[in-house]
């Protein structure tokens, strides 16, 4: 049977937007048909509720808004969790301002959008990271696309508060790279709270986490396979294939349904469930590759299937192929200057992130790491400076998408933050200075127009339950 | 006089890597030393050893001049702890110097000596001396054994690298050394303890002839005794306060040993007794997470706390990144660290810890000529090192690295449209 691409990405728009009467049709469905079968889609739904902010202006201040622009000297207004306008005040500009509205002089200090990490991993391996919490990796079998991050996120990491105090505003937390699949990533506020739920990040897709080259063969090579690269292919292809047939059998009864028919529904698969979501691109897809001939062959393993990968992450060596990846439109999630850890990480250079982006392709910076979350500007700051020693000619304010626009396109959320324009969530960052230096601190946090860190103020630094009574509660971090 | 600006190409440095008479001139020269800082001055470099800082711009005839004129000049940077020679890459990729198994030789792990392991042609020593680090403590990071073995102080330049061998022994006296010593803290201090009593106490030197039936093997006893005199370094390693409070009372019980903490996490709370007993510490200030029940003390703050009262700090923990220490002292400088001990944990400090300071560390008379012109603060992550002289000689400011970029960025500019293989040279 041929598959039209088509048929079935229609299919699955409607099964994977399926509520309880989603896909039926009242005026064909006769009365000895069983109720539509339909599926949630959002079982675990977010309950975020942002912390109330003041209507805001903070003026005086440089600007960098996260999709390439600067202002030098200009002011920003945000009331009821809204950018509401921003103004190059120095060049004429001006705001239409409420009377009363709290104001903060910027002068000397920088704006910029909250940074976003698409890779993190905080939650799923807290701190402390005793065997008890490390939850990140279902290392049982090599697909495991039916398991959630979210299902393992711990929300009393004390992680989130230290990445809070760096800036980070959002981020995605994923399964490990152990797995060629590893299941379904979540979004989450950089808000610490209660429940996993009350951080969710509300209307962000789903990811899903894939792994090339040595962490699977490493893992299964002595556990029923993979045990090679080309193991890895013959594990995601066959993924793939299953997800269709998956496909076709909801094809199949919502045909039958359609008719008039009583069929019976295929029984719910949740594996193939979520595989069968990033072929209809419901789910984005964030594979983790490091070696240029991979990532080459994973375009075409999804060219093959026709599904969209939406961001390879680590893509160390993502410089030798920029083009490539500017052709096929995936964007590169990297490290500044990590290298040498193991043999896929051997081609790492300085210039990588710059690079790729100077080929015209999507850069992003992201962390991997509880602590290198904590600065991701400097790591966007070193990889602008080795770029710019090398000839690649970016401003500041073009290299901020690294940490901006860029991860939320990644992440499928631009549409709501990512960059200071009028009508975003006000997830914004006050730096005490220029933010590609050593020496600059985030000296507010903004979220949705609330004040989630305030580094002058001690008494409202959030400390996690784990945290609590003990050694450095409170203390500076 | 010679006279090029350091803007010239690598060719250039490439064909003039024999010694020569060199003068720095123009720079803001941090010394280290007794000199302090000298906001426009000169150093002039003669037989690979500073001749002479001074003041102003002083270029004799016949010395090769680079004008640092709006640069900084510091000594070359010291990595305080790494593994640089002993590890090409980390993970499944053959034989790693820098961990061990079981060996027949050891009983305590103290006879293990890895100046019989070095590799300069490893990639690791371009790739990170030309960020401006010259020299480093290399040792194994950790091992079955109570102690990790000997390491040693190498240059990252040249074919015989090694500047001093057993230069410090270590051991972990946290969690990790409670593991290894059957999963108690309860052994761990016993077994060290009875360890070190045993070489103390020791009268008769040992001979092959004579029977010998120590907690240490022969060869453990023979690498303890310079520890014992203090000669060389016990790096102790310990996070929690409760640990390194048995540190400090090790210290006290013999106090002899040249002590030195490492990692320390939870330093800051022992702060005053570590100044007064003398031990100095080489942490990673940037690690602020309660990792485990020993870290929760973790702060940013640490190096600051550390330094105010009064204990010598050395940064950088790390191998394949050692030549991030820099930036890691800037962040520590952000949070309160002064920034001449931030200079200084990268360069007066751990030469210092490993008994180096004549050669290493400070620009005085008579140094080991290993000198760095940086485009400006070194700590800043977006400044870097422009000119970088090893003994005297400078260092071609490539690496296997560097090649990979400019072979792609060719390539990604359209600059050929041969296959990458056949892009060698622009």
């Amino acid at each position: 049977m041929n598959i039209k691409p088509s048929k079935l990405m229609l299919a699955m728009a409607c099964f994977c937007s399926l509520v309880v009467t989603g896909c039926s049709n009242d005026d064909t469905q006769k009365q000895n048909q069983e109720a539509k079968v339909a599926i949630n889609p959002d079982p675990y739904p977010s309950t975020y509720t942002p912390i109330p902010g003041e209507p805001t202006v903070i003026t005086n201040v440089t600007i960098l808004d996260g999709i390439g622009n600067k202002i030098e000297k200009g002011a920003i207004y945000f009331s009821d969790g809204k950018i509401v306008a921003i103004a190059d005040t120095e060049g004429g500009e001006s705001l239409d301002i409420p009377k009363g509205t709290q104001t903060i002089d910027g002068s000397g200090k920088w704006l910029t959008p909250g940074i976003i990490d698409n890779h993190s991993h905080l939650g799923v391996y807290p701190s402390p990271s005793t065997h008890s919490h490390s939850d990140g990796n279902e290392m049982t079998s090599p697909v495991t696309a039916q398991v959630w991050a979210e299902h393992s996120v711990w929300p009393q990491d004390p992680g989130f508060t230290r990445a809070l105090a760096g800036g980070v505003t959002t981020l995605q937390i994923l399964p490990g790279s152990a797995n060629l699949v590893g299941g379904r990533s979540v979004v989450l506020k950089n808000l610490p709270n209660r429940t996993m739920q009350s951080m969710k990040f509300p209307g962000a897709p789903y990811g899903m986490k894939m792994a090339c080259g040595e962490n699977p063969k490493r893992v299964y090579g002595s556990k029923g396979g993979p045990m090679t690269r080309m193991g890895n292919v013959a594990g995601y292809r066959q993924a793939w294939a299953d997800a269709q047939d998956y496909m076709r059998q909801w094809e199949r009864y919502e045909e039958d349904f359609d008719a008039g028919k009583d069929p019976t529904p295929p029984k719910r698969n949740l594996k193939l469930e979520t595989l069968a979501g990033v072929l209809s691109g419901d789910i984005l897809v964030h594979m983790h590759c490091y070696r240029a001939d991979e990532m080459t062959v994973m375009m075409d393993v999804m060219k093959e299937f026709d599904y969209k990968i939406g961001t390879f992450h680590h893509a160390v060596e993502a410089y030798k192929i920029a083009d490539k990846l500017k052709e096929n439109n995936v964007c590169s999630a990297m490290w500044a200057d990590w290298w040498g850890f193991k043999m896929e990480a051997y081609d790492g250079i300085r210039e990588n992130i710059p690079a790729v982006h100077a080929a015209g392709a999507c850069a992003i910076v992201h962390s991997d790491s509880d602590l290198g979350i904590q600065r991701l500007n400097q790591e966007a700051a070193k990889a602008w400076s080795d770029g710019k020693r090398a000839g690649l000619d970016i401003s500041i304010a073009e290299a901020w998408v690294w940490l901006a626009s860029n991860p939320a396109k990644s992440l499928g959320i631009f549409d709501k933050t990512g960059s200071l324009e009028a009508g975003k969530q006000a997830d914004i960052v006050l730096w005490s200075g220029n933010p590609f230096s050593t020496y600059t601190k985030a000296e507010h946090v903004y979220i949705d127009g609330g004040l989630a860190y305030s580094m002058d103020e001690p008494t409202t630094w959030p400390v996690s339950d784990f945290e609590i009574g003990q050694v450095g509660e409170g203390d500076s971090k | 006089m010679k006279r090029f600006t350091i803007l010239i190409s690598s060719f250039f440095f490439a064909a003039s890597l024999q010694a020569e008479n060199i003068a720095i001139v123009g720079g803001k020269i941090h010394t280290m030393g007794e000199q302090g800082v000298l906001e426009n001055g000169s150093v002039l470099i003669k037989n690979g050893k500073v001749e002479k800082i001074s003041k102003g711009f002083v270029a004799p005839d016949d010395y090769t001049v680079i004008d640092a004129t709006g640069k900084v000049v510091t000594p070359g940077f010291i990595g305080a702890y790494t593994s640089l020679g002993l590890v090409e890459v980390s993970s499944s990729s053959g034989v790693v110097d820098a961990s061990i198994g079981q060996s027949p030789i050891t009983k305590t792990g103290a006879a293990l000596d890895v100046s019989y392991s070095i590799n300069p042609d490893s990639s690791l020593f371009n790739i990170t001396r030309l960020e401006g680090m010259t020299s480093a403590a290399t040792g194994m990071m950790s091992s079955d054994y109570l102690f990790s073995g000997q390491g040693a102080v190498i240059s990252l330049a040249g074919k015989t690298p090694i500047l001093k061998s057993s230069a410090f022994i270590t051991v972990d006296v946290g969690s990790g050394g409670a593991e290894i010593s059957g999963g108690s803290r309860a052994s761990l201090w016993v077994m060290l303890e009875s360890a070190i009593k045993e070489v103390e106490k020791l009268e008769t030197p040992l001979t092959p002839a004579k029977a010998w039936f120590g907690v240490n093997a022969r060869e453990d006893v023979s690498a303890l005794k310079s520890v014992i005199t203090g000669e060389t370094p016990l790096l102790m390693k310990a996070d929690r306060a409760a640990d390194i409070r048995q540190v400090v009372a090790f210290k006290e019980r013999h106090p002899n040993i040249n002590v030195v903490l490492v990692h320390g996490v939870e330093a800051w709370r022992e702060a005053e007794a570590l100044a007064k007993a003398n031990i100095p510490v080489i942490i990673d200030p940037e690690y602020n997470l309660p990792g485990g029940f020993d870290q929760m003390g973790a702060t940013l703050s640490n190096a600051a706390r550390l330094e105010a009262a009064g204990v010598d700090v050395a940064i950088g923990m790390d191998t394949h990144n050692i030549r991030l220490a820099a930036q890691h002292a800037g962040n520590a400088v952000a949070n309160g660290l002064s920034y001449e001990a931030g200079l200084a944990s990268l360069t007066r400090v751990p030469a210092q810890i490993f008994g180096m300071q004549a050669s290493l560390g400070q620009l005085v008379e008579g140094a080991k000529a290993d000198i760095v012109v940086w485009s400006g603060d070194p700590l800043e992550v977006t400044e870097s090192a422009e000119v970088v002289i090893i003994n005297g000689e400078f260092i071609d400011m490539e690496s296997r690295q560097t090649k990979l970029r400019d072979r792609y960025l060719k390539l990604q500019r359209g600059g050929s449209t041969n296959p990458s293989f056949y892009i060698r040279k622009e």
